[in-house]
């Protein structure tokens, strides 16, 4: 049997690193913790071939190595001597993989089927993409800034032309009294009571 | 020294002392003006201190021989940066226009200096805009745990990660194929890639915003963009120093390798290094220091600036090695780990017989025992020093290094905000200068017709740099980004610098600038500042000019491509240029250059055409 469990076509690779799981409260491998595995993987088996009762006498280990690691095979519950394909095993195996892992406290990365790839969890992926969430928020704010500004300074420039009409006319109102402007009088303009300081100051 | 050339005409183009003071008290001129003087002094540290003082002055100081890079560096800003500095700040304070105006008020023959001022400016918006929006990519994403860089997407049956993720780093293939979307090489263009053109869209109109008025928004803004990078950069040199590795990068760093002096490469690269770094013959220094009053004083602002930007060079410096030192220890922790993984599988020994401190004696005495068993299994050598020095320059050492650093940190989401805020300020506040620089020489020619209020003319150019810009989504876009980064930002920099000197020593007249010096701020320039101003600033930037354009001629045009197809995957692989890249490298590089002589040359036919007639 033990030529049939290494490396032939039936067999898988098993490899488990329980101090880099569990560092400080790793738990010792010993045969007991050997008999939980073939147990799980005799549920394994039942869960997926619905019907077989697979047992833990199907599922042989063999080439245990300090590293913890082994090979094991599994054999049919109806005729002991007929080996399981690989591709049964497998599909089985991944079927129920959380349950296998949860059963020793590890993970995929730790309790290692070697040929069997772990199907892997997709990223996380919220469903309005929170960058558009954050532009939308920037460019409301850079928006409303810039009507704010332009707003601000159309009414400024009005504020300013109105200001200027208003000086205008009180520049055109100091020649007019009683409606009649300087000009229309033919008078000159006496400089001397002007308020322009082009003269020498006293 | 009368060496002077003859300049007709100048005293009716530029105002006299008498005229200044008198513009002074009465406040005729409609100029806009600083609110105060730590307005303008942030707004030129803010444009000084940019990007490049985080990933590209690290990153020479410790290929050139660490703690000796800065002996070059410091001489050479002595000699080179400030001489220039004060230079363009006099020239605005005394003239008082944009680049544009003074040369032309120099020399009319000159305007063309102003004019690739704008050129050059210009060219180096649109790029470094670009490498802005990239920044508001990574900082709109920023704000999820767990980030979107740590994670890759999976293949269709789910049992592994997308190649081109599993081979490189979920960084870089966050960075090539999520954010950019990179095709394979520079003539590739492929499309649009949507995400850029929002990010491109809001960087524009951040811009527009914060220089819709000239100085009076972006003075304000400053206030934020120029004084939050230092804050960060504090936090984060606490946070670096507490992370495990981080003395191993500062030693790196600061190691001295005194032999790089004899080296000449190292004093080209400082020299250009302090060049770039002021933002030197930009034209936005001469516009801003012509908003102050006639007689500020100038020589102490060129003097503190210098101080600075040396400070903040090495400041920058300390905290980004201080980040790869921390990651480099973590990526050799890893490298280790899996060496005893790989070996413990092998040999089916159990878990804990060799950890990190018995590695090297455990390693030895398997090889011996087993060597071909060793050698099959291909066991990669950690280098320490390989981690510490691998990829941390440019974008590389923003977008892959650091993000790649800030997911170890606890806590990441709120490191990756702060560290890209810091990286928009840094960024924005380069580019209120540089518009600034663009936008004053466009109103100076006309372009705009005269009542278009400031708000107007910002907008327009806006729209019209946000459309070229497109250029830049796409898929190509980054090739591009380089194209323009090594050829707009560097040899018309250093022509324009040159002329400049020699047409305020020689046309402009020494004596005559330094009359107006002691006109403004009370004393004559000392012996210092004729001496480099005549002979060795000139010099030195000549030198610098000569060496670089003999170096490119030499070298074959190639560019570095992110390609999955190719052999180096993951490294970056060298693909030469198309040919059609000469015409792009000329419009670039030489058209800017030229302008100088073609203006010059287009005015002398023109006046002579008028004197015929």
């Amino acid at each position: 049997m033990s030529r049939l469990c290494v490396g032939s076509s039936h067999a898988y690779k098993v490899r488990i690193s329980i101090k880099t799981a569990l560092g400080n409260q790793a738990y010792v491998w010993n045969d007991n913790e050997m008999y939980l595995f073939r147990a799980a993987m005799a549920f394994a088996l039942r869960s997926y071939h619905n019907g077989q009762e697979f047992n833990v006498s199907n599922i042989m280990v063999c080439n245990e190595t300090p590293r913890v690691s082994f090979w094991f095979v599994v054999s049919s519950p109806e005729n002991s001597s007929v080996l399981l394909k690989k591709g049964d095993v497998e599909n089985a195996i991944r079927k129920s993989r959380n349950r296998i892992n949860g059963a020793f406290l590890l993970t995929d990365q730790t309790l290692e089927f070697i040929d069997i790839p772990p199907t892997l969890a997709a990223p996380v992926m919220p469903v309005t993409p929170p960058w558009l969430i954050v532009f939308g928020v920037v460019m409301g704010a850079v928006g409303a800034g810039i009507i704010f500004l332009l707003v601000s300074s159309l009414v400024q420039s009005k504020r300013k032309k109105n200001k200027k009409t208003l000086d205008e006319d009180r520049e055109d109102m100091r020649g007019i009294e009683n409606g009649l402007g300087c000009d229309n009088l033919g008078g000159v303009y006496n400089t001397t009571f002007s308020d322009g300081d082009k003269f020498t100051p006293m | 020294m009368k060496l002077v050339l003859p300049n007709p005409g100048l005293d009716q183009r530029i105002p006299n002392h008498e005229d200044l003071d008198r513009m002074e008290k009465e406040e005729v001129d409609d100029r806009p003006k600083w609110d105060n003087k730590a307005q303008y002094i942030l707004t030129c540290v803010g444009f000084c201190i940019g990007l490049g003082n985080v990933w590209r002055f690290p990153y020479l100081c410790q290929s050139h021989g660490g703690g000796a890079f800065l002996i070059p560096f410091l001489i050479l800003l002595v000699l080179e940066g400030m001489p220039l500095l004060l230079m363009e700040f006099a020239i605005g304070q005394r003239i008082r226009k944009g680049s544009v105006g003074v040369w032309r008020a120099i020399n009319p023959y000159l305007t063309g200096i102003g004019i690739a001022s704008m050129l050059v400016s210009y060219l180096i918006t649109l790029y470094y805009n670009t490498i802005i929006a990239w920044i508001m990519w990574y900082l709109f994403n920023s704000f999820q745990d767990p980030l979107p860089w740590t994670q890759c997407p999976l293949n269709e049956n789910r049992t592994g990660y997308v190649p081109e993720c599993q081979q490189s780093s979920t960084m870089d293939y966050y960075f090539y194929r999520v954010t950019l979307n990179s095709s394979a090489s520079i003539a590739d263009s492929g499309g649009l890639h949507w995400p850029i053109i929002l990010c491109l869209l809001a960087a524009w109109t951040v811009i527009c915003i914060c220089c819709i008025r000239g100085i009076s928004t972006s003075g304000k803004a400053v206030y934020v963009t120029a004084i939050l990078p230092y804050i960060v950069l504090a936090i984060f040199l606490i946070r670096g120093l507490t992370l495990r590795g981080s003395l191993s990068g500062i030693k790196f760093l600061f190691t001295p390798d005194l032999n790089e002096l004899i080296n000449p490469a190292t004093w080209l690269d400082a020299g250009a290094q302090v060049f770039y770094s002021f933002g030197l013959a930009w034209g936005g220094l001469i516009s801003f220091s012509s908003y102050n009053s006639v007689h500020n004083n100038c020589m102490q602002d060129a003097v503190i600036l210098s101080a600075v930007t040396a400070v903040t060079s090495v400041y920058a410096a300390a905290v980004t090695y201080t980040i790869i030192g921390f990651r480099a220890t973590e990526k050799y922790d890893a490298c280790i780990s899996e060496n005893i993984r790989t070996l413990l599988n092998t040999f089916e020994l159990p878990e804990g017989n060799i950890t990190t401190s018995n590695y090297d004696e455990a390693f030895n005495r398997l090889n011996s025992s087993h060597p071909d068993t060793i050698l099959q299994l291909d066991i990669e050598i950690c280098n320490m020093h390989k981690l510490l020095s691998e990829g941390v320059e440019g974008t590389g050492l923003a977008f892959i290094v650091f993000t790649e650093a800030i997911t170890k940190m606890p806590g990441s989401p709120a490191w990756a905000v702060l560290f890209f805020a810091m990286l928009l300020c840094l960024g924005l506040s380069t580019l209120f200068g540089s518009m600034e620089g663009v936008v004053v020489p466009l109103k100076d020619l006309g372009v705009f017709p005269k009542k278009w209020p400031h708000e107007a003319v910002m907008g327009i150019t806006c729209i019209v740099s946000f459309i070229l810009t497109l250029l830049f989504a796409l898929q190509s876009g980054i090739y591009w980004v380089t194209l323009f980064d090594d050829f707009a930002g560097s040899v018309p920099l250093l022509a324009i610098g040159l002329v400049e000197m020699i047409a305020v020593v020689y046309i402009y007249g020494a004596d005559r600038f330094n009359e107006d010096i002691r006109f403004m701020i009370g004393r004559k320039p000392n012996i210092f500042w004729q001496v480099t101003w005549r002979v060795i600033s000139p010099l030195i930037i000549l030198v610098i000019l000569v060496f670089y354009l003999v170096t490119q001629a030499q070298e074959e045009l190639t560019h570095l491509v992110w390609d999955p197809d190719s052999e180096e995957f993951p490294s970056l692989s060298s693909v030469p240029y198309p040919s059609w890249i000469n015409i792009i490298i000329f419009l670039l590089a030489g058209v800017p250059s030229l302008t100088i002589p073609v203006y010059a040359l287009c005015r002398l036919i023109f006046v002579s055409c008028k004197k015929t007639r």
